[in-house]
């Protein structure tokens, strides 16, 4: 992680001051320390390492959780890979990942820059924009979700005003996924305020410098604020796009627990949760979750891969 | 913006910042009135007669009914509304509780204490916070279900009092690496332990990063739906959330009204804790995403 400071060292000084206490003081630390962090080592090994191998082992079962797990070697993920419902569930995550983690980190960008502007009131605009990101989880606002995006309500409606009539687009089987990423797109709070956060620590002078040179504000845009907060912009885009593969409530509440019509909306973890505790295929489904493991650390190494060409780390930027 | 005009300077100056802000309230006000439509449209329609909360086109209601509200009153299937929020109000102050003591004690650990492999268990937390949670979800089940501990909050808040939620930690590490080395060197001279000077000096310097850590725990395990939904299987003990899906399967779309009502109740305490800490939470998301 390049966002995590490394530890900060303190002066190698001190250690060396009383050799003979020094080694008595290094092993009170050391027990210091581990007590200090034994919730999060028993948390770590019991509901962390402890599962991950558990689950690793039972993707390469067979397991009902009623008889014993039963050695089957790749059949699970043989099976998933030719599984047509397994297939589309990839395809429905991808379009929703593609789609949504973009537009919504594209307004969060545009409102960012629209209050980063010292203007009357912008405090308010600012609580009132974040407010859907905490809500937005919740199975109420699914339930909303439906009712705006149901038939002949107000989505609909307003189509029908351009003369486009899908009969509304929670029954639709290609237009209900848009109604997820609409979802998704509506809490762009939470990156919002991390770009403001970003568009603060952009140093006026270089704003003034380049007006002096006659640089337009889209000039501005483009050569100052994109590379000043390209490291914000990364960290976004990279937090959104795996939080957008893991979708699941909004999934399951907006397409009435079935993840359709059509398994229009069925994103990768609902057909998870309907293999492991609908059907209790904990072997396939463990080999869902491993599988996903692999995905989101492949986009996660292919984003940190591609810092290198676009995220710029001001070194003396302090 | 940098047209010319043959007018006085100071007059185009100010008259453009005059136009600049209206130009800008109008933009903001536009994405508002979008970004607050949904919100509106449920308090609205939480006050409509239940045939009109589809087909009727107005934002607000023309003809005001309680009806969606007094009907709440019965409950569903014999288990009474409060019951769903004393369960809910139970879980979220447990899983703040579990998480502002387990965190807080594992970020003091890893930003004041120098102990062998420090740096290694911090990578590997760290690692925890990229992990998709799915992976353990199965596992986990099954160990819970081994211990006869699901039905219960058990499954739902261990984690928290364990500081599993890396998140929180890294916050409030982030928070006391901030904090002046000289008072804990300070109180290290006066010979504090590293539990006195934990719980009396760092603990209440650390309040913001605490305060932020505790109400998203709040509205994270408030608005919870997937853990509920595993592992909780009888009603009386369900959740705001789960609560909500009843509603659904037993009222259908023939009572869409104490459907949206009881929504719009669940969003309460929600909005109320944003409304009252938005600062916090605003300036505590943001530094978390930096430094």
């Amino acid at each position: 992680m390049t966002l995590v400071k490394e530890a900060p060292a303190r002066p190698a000084k001190k250690r060396s001051a009383a050799p003979a206490a020094g080694r008595r003081g290094r092993r009170r630390e050391n027990i210091a320390g581990y007590l200090f962090m034994s919730p999060w080592i028993a948390g770590f090994l019991v509901l962390t390492a402890g599962p991950m191998i558990a689950s690793l082992y039972y993707a390469f079962t067979r397991y009902n959780l009623f008889t014993p797990p039963e050695w089957v070697g790749l059949d699970n993920f043989q099976t998933m890979f030719q599984d047509p419902r397994w297939q589309k569930s990839v395809e429905v995550t991808l379009k929703y990942v593609v789609v949504a983690t973009p537009l919504k980190l594209l307004l969060a960008l545009g409102v960012a820059l629209l209050l980063a502007q010292k203007r009357s009131g912008q405090g308010l605009y600012r609580a009132a924009f974040y407010m859907p990101s905490l809500i937005g989880a919740s199975v109420s606002v699914g339930f909303v979700w439906r009712a705006l995006f149901s038939d002949d309500a107000i989505v609909d409606r307003t189509q029908k005003i351009f003369g486009v009539d899908v009969g509304g687009w929670i029954g639709n089987p290609d237009y209900v996924i848009y109604a997820l990423v609409a979802l998704s797109i509506w809490q762009f709070g939470a990156p919002m305020v991390i770009f403001l956060a970003g568009l603060k620590q952009v140093p006026q002078e270089l704003y003034e410098a380049a007006e002096m040179d006659g640089a337009g504000p889209l000039r501005r845009f483009w050569n100052i604020t994109l590379p000043m907060i390209s490291p914000v912009l990364f960290f976004n885009v990279l937090l959104e796009s795996i939080h957008a593969f893991q979708v699941f409530g909004s999934a399951y509440v907006v397409s009435n627990t079935q993840c359709g019509p059509a398994d229009a909306t069925l994103v990768y973890t609902c057909y998870l949760y309907q293999k492991g505790f609908k059907e209790a295929q904990m072997g396939f489904a463990s080999a869902m979750a491993w599988t996903l493991v692999v995905a989101v650390a492949l986009v996660t190494a292919v984003l940190f891969w591609s810092q290198k060409k676009w995220v710029h780390y001001e070194e003396a930027a302090k | 913006m940098t047209s010319a005009t043959s007018s006085p300077v100071v007059h185009t100056a100010s008259e453009r910042r005059r136009f600049g802000s209206i130009a800008w309230h109008v933009g903001s006000l536009a994405v508002l009135a979008v970004v607050l439509y949904p919100v509106i449209w449920v308090l609205g329609a939480s006050f409509k007669p239940s045939k009109d909360i589809i087909a009727s086109i107005d934002l607000l209601p023309t003809k005001p009914v309680w009806e969606n509200f007094s009907g709440l009153a019965d409950g569903i299937s014999g288990i009474s509304i409060g019951t769903f929020f004393t369960n809910s109000l139970l879980y979220a102050g447990l899983a703040v509780a579990g998480v502002v003591l387990s965190s807080s004690l594992t970020a003091y650990a890893f930003a004041k204490i120098r102990f062998a492999g420090r740096n290694l268990l911090f990578t590997l937390m760290i690692g925890t916070l990229l992990l998709p949670y799915h992976v353990l979800l199965i596992p986990q089940y099954v160990m819970f279900r081994k211990l006869e501990l699901t039905d219960t909050l058990v499954p739902l808040v261990a984690g928290k009092f364990l500081a599993t939620e890396a998140f929180f930690v890294f916050l409030m590490v982030q928070f006391m690496r901030g904090l002046p080395k000289e008072l804990d060197e300070a109180a290290k001279l006066d010979g504090c332990g590293h539990f006195r000077t934990y719980w009396s000096i760092v603990l209440p310097l650390t309040r913001p990063a605490l305060i932020t850590s505790a109400i998203f725990t709040f509205i994270n395990a408030w608005n919870d739906f997937m853990g509920p939904l595993i592992y909780l299987n009888t009603p009386d003990k369900y959740t705001v959330s789960l609560g909500l899906m009843m509603f659904r399967d037993q009222e259908g779309i023939s009572n869409y009204g104490s459907m949206i009502a009881m929504s719009l109740v669940a969003l309460v305490p929600v909005i109320a804790f944003f409304m009252a800490f938005q600062r916090y939470l605003i300036d505590g998301m943001a530094t978390s995403g930096l430094k």
